[in-house]
């Protein structure tokens, strides 16, 4: 049988996003190591349910780090202090029998709290939506091996891509900064010949939308590759920040 | 102007000035090693840097560097302040890999600049702001509040004097000891993160430069250490 | 009844109906596509590439997500890859052939000429990403890079290491952003499905919920195409995301659409088994790794229940005592068999009592022989990231000590039924991508559900929607205020506050597991008529249950996730029992359906085609009412249907 721990679990819990927020401490017991994080609040919920109490609100889709859904700042860090890992996939086993585990939501003036744990993150959509794509209408590609591209860019591409916008670099800079974000799907589109056409629209119309919904200024700090789930590279907000400076000196 | 109304450009202008002043410290350095070698030589530097109009406009464009460097620093802390909301975390732990320092730019910002303004009150305020005066002596009021020995009447073209002065105060080589210290750490960061800012970094470059940061950055900080322990050995 | 369900093929031969269909249809002009209005309900690959592509066109498009993005979907998490018939390989593929062994694997239970259009798509798919930027692996050379799948002898899988799914998806996604910047669609995140608004026999608008103010809202547009996905979840544990679910399909079957198939359910060979009562999902490996991964389990029994009993590790079983049993009963394809194949001849050792780990549900798949092979460093560099996430689950090191894996539910491959032009029986009612039933018969391929839903969604929709909006374009957008909208509010607003008002003492997931347990045990991957009949009554007594013992925390207004499980368990019950009967009546074994009376001598499924060789479409007549079922009957004209052989 595999060892199981308790612990305290302690909550944040809002209303709606004007009510003033507060802690809740719940006790946990006979927890499993193979529980995930968020199972171990199912296992909450069920309880609070069964006490006709309102169970408590967290964004979760996939379960399987993918999705990029699921936040929760625990014990001081985005999707908790594991690293290289998405809140879904953090399970228990990592956690101290008879510790207090401190669950918050993403804290930024870019991502309101919708209630308890649920954050508003619509403001990335937006800012993908002012130009995180490459130009094209449907049918208008020609062959796909047309375009030759080294498998060196072709990675390198695909390591930006693989952002998951969780938000997690917004939560965990000290400056509420989106630059991480913005600069994976810049580079992944400025590396690619796709891409490059309008790489320099792109830059400055996400950097502009970032600006204009209030985000922070980027101070490399790094706090927000360290804790990307994903790893993404802080090199790409260098990568940015050229593209940016070369369409500005352009125009 | 994108340099003001991006936050791109806003930080652009940090590293830009940044930089300058990084390269204002190496020269300042350079100059001060001198005095470790000939007191003729250090005055001659001093004398070259004295109210002609080569210096003045040198003084001002630094003054200038100084001072954007400084209010873009609060404007961009007072914009990410903002940003982060207004609920702070009740948890908070430093990630691993973060630079102490990256996250407390503003805090030695403002040490480096408080014992800056000490430091001007030794030796700008009696050398080029006297020669600017018309006076030929410091000003001796000023030098009460941080050297052991009277300096009134020295030249204000005798710089090597004011180093002896100042640096036989323990009191005041502690002082800068701890600036030097605290500027250590501004521009372990400073250095490599105004070079991101301005797009020359990639995976590669990242550790190097953040090497050749450490490397440059402690050179200098020696430098400036190693004439103000000294001359307060010399002075024993 | 041929009236009543026209699949609308065109005529001529094969390669040529797509073509001639295009040809021929009727357009609509640009200046009237500003004046037409189309609801997409979903933001998957098929949803949002759907949307993207009419809002290019020039049409107003409302689309809908339950997410806070459209940017979540559950195509996200498809790991493999996305097939196509470029032939980059020199293998010797063809669309042909792409279709052949899509009609195969879906053990002839799909319609030619949807398959046969898919293939021939497929190409552009693959184009069509590349332009938006989608970065695909390559060749040194800067060439497409391509892997193998299960069901196929050619290397015809697209991928973007092991995240082709999102890739893609972000490729659909920035295609939308695009149009919600350019003002052609409008975004709707954060808001449920809640009823199909019809007005005069003719699909016209949408009830939804807005999940954070908890407000029913009207939406109103010409035609409305629900991508919506697949209804996986009835099972409760899948490899489904949390909020799938079938809700808008089952809605869409109460007003009148016919669902089809419902009982082709895949359970896909490579999950993580199942591990304690309070697991909320199963996690999917890859089927990629079985291109190099081997399965086993012990030869002896003896060995089996020391394993079980943990006084024995996989690496103490020496070669010659492994059961290697795919490789046995499969020489031709191997571990590369489909994935019903797989599937059930893992539940068919673990069920003789040869399973792996505690539970006795689990098979080995051990990449020893590969990183003998190969080395490790190969083997990390293809799979690194799945052995990662298999080691932050499990707590295993799968360099080391094998995998262990279990099937699980993973994809439905019924759903709406939808013509050629996929329009449902409701007319201005599409369905689009794993959401309707038409490209993967019995059974689907690997790296197959992303073709269909680009497909669906890029190349074919916005065509064939024209054919039925070309006469619209004289009708005026609609009044929300139409009696057919209150009328379908007042519905929606009833069942909340019924489900409100029961103030019952017993969760909504935990009803929602024990229904999932009916459905794994009777109608999962061995079915039985016996079985069958007591799912059904069963379903019966939880469906009252439900209804008279669901407890609801929390306000109708604001934001209530328990509501929102419980409107959709309510309809996962109705799902459910649509699954059982329709599995009850299909007296064949055919790719996810594996009636255990019709086997072969060694096990293997027997089709029954003289007398099920047809798409079984069923009619909703009443919450309760036992469904009437209609046929589309199967004429296969241009492939010759076999017994499918994955032995030689």
């Amino acid at each position: 049988m595999e060892k199981t721990i308790n612990f305290t679990l302690r909550v944040w819990r809002q209303k709606d996003a004007h009510s003033k927020g507060y802690f809740e401490d719940h006790k946990m017991e006979g927890i499993t190591g193979d529980t995930s994080f968020l199972e171990m609040l199912d296992i909450l919920n069920e309880r609070l349910v069964r006490e006709h109490k309102e169970p408590i609100v967290f964004d979760h889709d996939c379960r399987e780090g993918i999705c990029g859904m699921c936040s929760l700042y625990v014990n001081g860090h985005p999707h908790g202090p594991e690293g290289g890992c998405t809140t879904c996939q953090l399970f228990m086993r990592k956690f101290e029998n008879g510790s207090v585990i401190t669950v918050e939501p993403w804290r930024s003036a870019g991502f309101p709290v919708i209630k308890d744990l649920m954050v508003d993150r619509t403001a990335y959509d937006k800012i993908m939506q002012a130009g995180g794509y490459v130009s094209v209408n449907t049918g208008a590609a020609q062959d796909a091996n047309a375009i030759l591209i080294p498998k060196k860019v072709a990675d390198e591409a695909m390591d930006a891509a693989s952002c998951i916008g969780c938000g997690a670099c917004v939560a965990a800079c000290k400056n509420g900064s989106a630059m991480l974000f913005v600069s994976a799907k810049v580079s992944q589109l400025a590396l690619l010949p796709q891409g490059k056409v309008e790489a320099a629209r792109r830059a400055k119309a996400m950097v502009a939308k970032m600006e204009e919904l209030g985000f922070g200024n980027c101070t490399n700090t790094g706090a927000c590759a360290a804790e990307c789930p994903k790893c993404v590279s802080l090199s790409n907000i260098a990568r940015l920040n050229r593209e940016f400076i070369k369409a500005k000196l352009k125009d | 102007m994108w340099l003001s109304s991006s936050t791109v450009g806003r930080k652009v202008v940090m590293s830009i000035s940044g930089l300058f002043l990084i390269l204002f410290l190496t020269f300042h350095m350079s100059m001060n090693l001198v005095a470790l070698f000939s007191a003729e030589g250090y005055n001659a530097v001093c004398g070259f840097l004295g109210a002609n109009w080569y210096a003045l406009v040198g003084t001002l464009v630094l003054a200038f560097g100084m001072f954007v460097h400084i209010i873009y620093a609060f404007w961009l802390t007072i914009q990410n302040r903002r940003a982060r909301g207004n609920v702070r975390y009740a948890v908070v732990d430093k990630p691993k890999g973060v630079e102490w320092a990256s996250q407390n730019m503003l805090v030695l910002g403002i040490i480096v600049i408080g014992v800056a303004c000490f430091h001007l009150y030794h030796f700008w305020y009696n050398m080029q702001l006297q020669e600017i005066l018309g006076k030929e002596t410091a000003d001796v009021a000023a030098c009460v509040l941080g050297s052991a020995n009277d300096l009134s009447g020295v030249s204000v073209h005798d710089g090597y004097s004011f180093i002896v002065a100042t640096f036989s105060n323990p009191v005041v080589v502690v002082l800068y000891l701890i600036w030097f210290v605290a500027i250590w750490f501004h521009l372990t960061h400073g250095f490599w993160s105004a070079l991101h800012t301005l797009g020359w970094n990639n995976d590669i470059w990242f550790n190097r430069w953040k090497t050749i940061a450490n490397i440059y950055t402690t050179l200098l900080c020696l430098g400036f250490a190693v004439v103000a322990v000294a001359f307060y050995i010399k002075s024993l | 009844m041929s009236t009543i369900l026209d699949s609308k093929i065109p005529e001529g031969p094969l390669a040529e109906k797509w073509t001639n269909y295009k040809a021929h249809q009727k357009l609509v002009n640009p200046a009237n596509k500003r004046r037409l209005d189309i609801i997409v309900v979903g933001t998957g690959l098929a949803g949002a590439s759907a949307a993207a592509s009419l809002g290019e066109m020039g049409f107003k498009v409302l689309n809908f997500c339950i997410q806070d993005s459209p940017r979540r979907a559950h195509s996200i998490a498809a790991q493999g890859g996305i097939n196509a018939a470029k032939n980059y390989q020199n293998d010797g593929d063809s669309v042909y052939r792409l279709f052949y062994d899509t009609i195969k694997g879906g053990d002839y239970r799909a319609r030619e000429a949807n398959v046969y259009r898919l293939a021939e798509v497929s190409n552009s798919i693959i184009d069509q990403c590349v332009a938006q930027g989608v970065p695909f692996a390559r060749e040194y050379g800067g060439t497409l890079d391509n892997r193998s799948f299960g069901g196929a002898q050619v290397s015809r899988t697209f991928y973007a290491k092991g995240q082709t799914g999102q890739q893609l998806l972000l490729g659909a996604y920035s295609a939308l952003s695009r149009q919600v910047n350019k003002g052609t669609v409008e975004l709707y995140t954060r808001y449920e499905m809640m009823d199909l608004v019809i007005v005069d026999g003719r699909a016209r608008g949408i009830i939804a919920r807005n999940l954070v103010t908890g407000k029913l809202e009207r939406f109103a547009a010409h035609a409305v195409v629900i991508g919506t996905g697949g209804y996986g979840n009835t099972y409760f544990l899948s490899t489904n995301a949390m909020s799938c679910n079938g809700s808008a399909a089952v809605q869409c079957y109460r007003r009148g659409a016919y669902f089809a198939n419902p009982c082709y359910v895949q359970i896909h060979p490579t999950c993580i088994p199942v591990h304690g009562t309070f697991q909320s999902k199963l996690t999917l490996m890859s089927e990629s790794l079985r291109n190099d991964g081997r399965i086993w389990v012990p030869k002896k029994l003896e060995d089996a229940k020391a394993l079980q009993a943990g006084t024995k590790k996989a690496n103490d079983i020496p070669d010659e005592d492994r059961d290697f049993y795919l490789e046995r009963r499969y020489p031709a394809f191997g571990n590369l068999v489909p994935r019903d194949v797989a599937s059930r001849a893992a539940k068919e050792r673990c069920d003789k009592g040869y399973g792996v780990n505690s539970t006795g549900l689990a098979v080995f798949l051990d990449f020893k022989y590969a990183i003998a092979r190969l080395g490790e460093d190969v083997v990390r560099q293809r799979y690194g990231n799945l052995f990662q996430m298999y080691e932050e689950i499990t707590d295993e090191n799968p360099y080391k000590t094998p995998m262990m894996i279990y099937p699980a539910i993973h994809y439905t491959m019924g759903g709406i039924w939808v013509d050629y032009e996929l329009q449902t029986t409701i007319k201005g009612l599409f369905a689009i991508g794993e959401c309707n039933f038409s490209d993967h018969g019995a059974n689907r391929l690997g790296a197959s559900a992303l073709m269909q839903g680009l497909a669906d969604g890029y190349f074919v929709l916005p065509y064939t929607i024209q054919n039925y909006l070309s006469d619209q374009i004289t009708v005026p957008r609609f009044s929300k205020d139409l009696p057919e909208f209150a009328e379908a509010e007042k519905n929606v607003q009833a069942r909340i506050d019924k489900l409100m008002s029961i103030q019952g003492d017993e969760s909504v997931d935990s009803i929602h597991k024990r229904l999932g347990l009916i459905m794994w045990e009777f109608v999962g991957m061995g079915r039985t008529k016996e079985g069958l009949q007591t799912a059904l009554e069963k379903i019966k007594a939880i469906r009252k249950e439900f209804w008279s013992k669901v407890y609801i925390p929390g306000d109708k207004v604001g934001m209530n996730t328990e509501l929102e499980k419980a409107l959709r368990v309510a309809d996962f019950i109705d799902m459910g029992e649509l699954m059982a009967y329709d599995a009850l009546h299909r007296e064949e074994s055919c790719g996810g359906h594996f009636r255990e009376e019709h086997q072969t001598e060694e096990g293997e499924a027997k089709r029954d085609d003289a007398n099920f060789s047809y798409v079984a479409c069923w009619k909703y007549t009443g919450e309760g009412n036992t469904p009437e079922m209609i046929k589309e009957d199967l004429n296969y004209q241009f492939v010759k249907v076999q017994t499918r052989n994955y032995k030689a």
